[in-house]
């Protein structure tokens, strides 16, 4: 770190003050409105399916399954991101949000082909999400093996 | 009661991301990879199942509930087939999930451009 003059600090100072502050109310707001209707919408297919004789732990399958369809297909249609502009996090963290990135970079970067562009692009988002979920339950299984081998 | 439940415990977990995007400077695939991460490790304690249980589909649809339903397989794995299951299990009880955001995510990529902004 280079040390800072006098003035330096001021208007490091200043300028941190002018910087516009997210509204973070109104983001949480929206962010807890948002994903908490996406988590109702998953309760329907989740109740229809218990309905139909399946537990609680298989609906949860088919669920995710027709919740990443439509978080595909109003990516596509370009619903989803209009959505993302208002609902922050409400709109990224339910599986939704897991299909829009992945057809979201799929789609812009179409003209770089479908090998380099469509399918690897795919994965910029979804590549770490899944790297780190497995990895880390595959430890958590291998703690679990050797913790009931004792 | 369910609904209201999902409404609650889904909202909450994505108000949690929120506050984490507002207040630092993460990006939102660092939200997914630390929410998966996480409800991976709560899932292993074994706390994760509780806000299913409470929650349903507010503590499944979020990403978090990719991290639990990764780590209930491979649980269910290793007490079925032991030391092979620690490497078949995650991906097992995930399959309809990564196999769908795979298809569909390339379908939609291929049938749809993306929209002017």
């Amino acid at each position: 770190m280079p040390v800072l003059t006098k003035e330096q600090q001021d208007y490091k100072k200043f300028s941190k003050s002018k910087r516009p502050k997210p509204p973070l109310l109104k983001n949480m707001t929206m962010a807890f409105v948002v994903g908490g209707t996406i988590c109702v919408i998953g309760q329907v297919f989740l109740s229809f399916f218990i309905a139909k004789g399946l537990t609680p732990s298989q609906a949860a399958g088919p669920t995710s399954i027709i919740m990443i369809f439509f978080g595909a297909f109003l990516t596509g249609t370009g619903v989803y991101d209009k959505l993302g502009k208002y609902a922050g996090a409400g709109s990224i963290v339910p599986i939704t949000g897991f299909a829009n990135s992945i057809v979201s970079p799929a789609m812009e970067f179409k003209r770089e082909g479908y090998v380099f562009g469509v399918a690897a692009k795919m994965f910029v988002v979804a590549g770490p999400v899944l790297v780190y979920g497995i990895t880390s339950a595959t430890i958590i299984g291998l703690i679990y093996y050797l913790l009931h081998m004792l | 009661m369910d609904f209201v439940m999902a409404f609650i415990v889904g909202g909450f977990i994505c108000l949690i991301g929120q506050i984490l995007m507002d207040t630092t400077k993460l990006f939102p695939a660092h939200i997914l990879v630390i929410f998966v991460t996480l409800g991976a490790i709560l899932s292993g304690l074994g706390l994760y199942q509780h806000l299913v249980d409470v929650g349903k589909a507010g503590a499944t649809i979020p990403i978090t509930g990719f991290g639990h339903n990764l780590v209930t397989g491979v649980i269910q794995e290793v007490d079925q087939y032991g030391l092979l299951g620690v490497f078949t299990g995650a991906l097992k009880s995930a399959a309809g999930g990564i196999t769908a955001a795979i298809v569909f995510g390339f379908l939609m990529a291929l049938l749809f451009n993306p929209k002017s902004k």
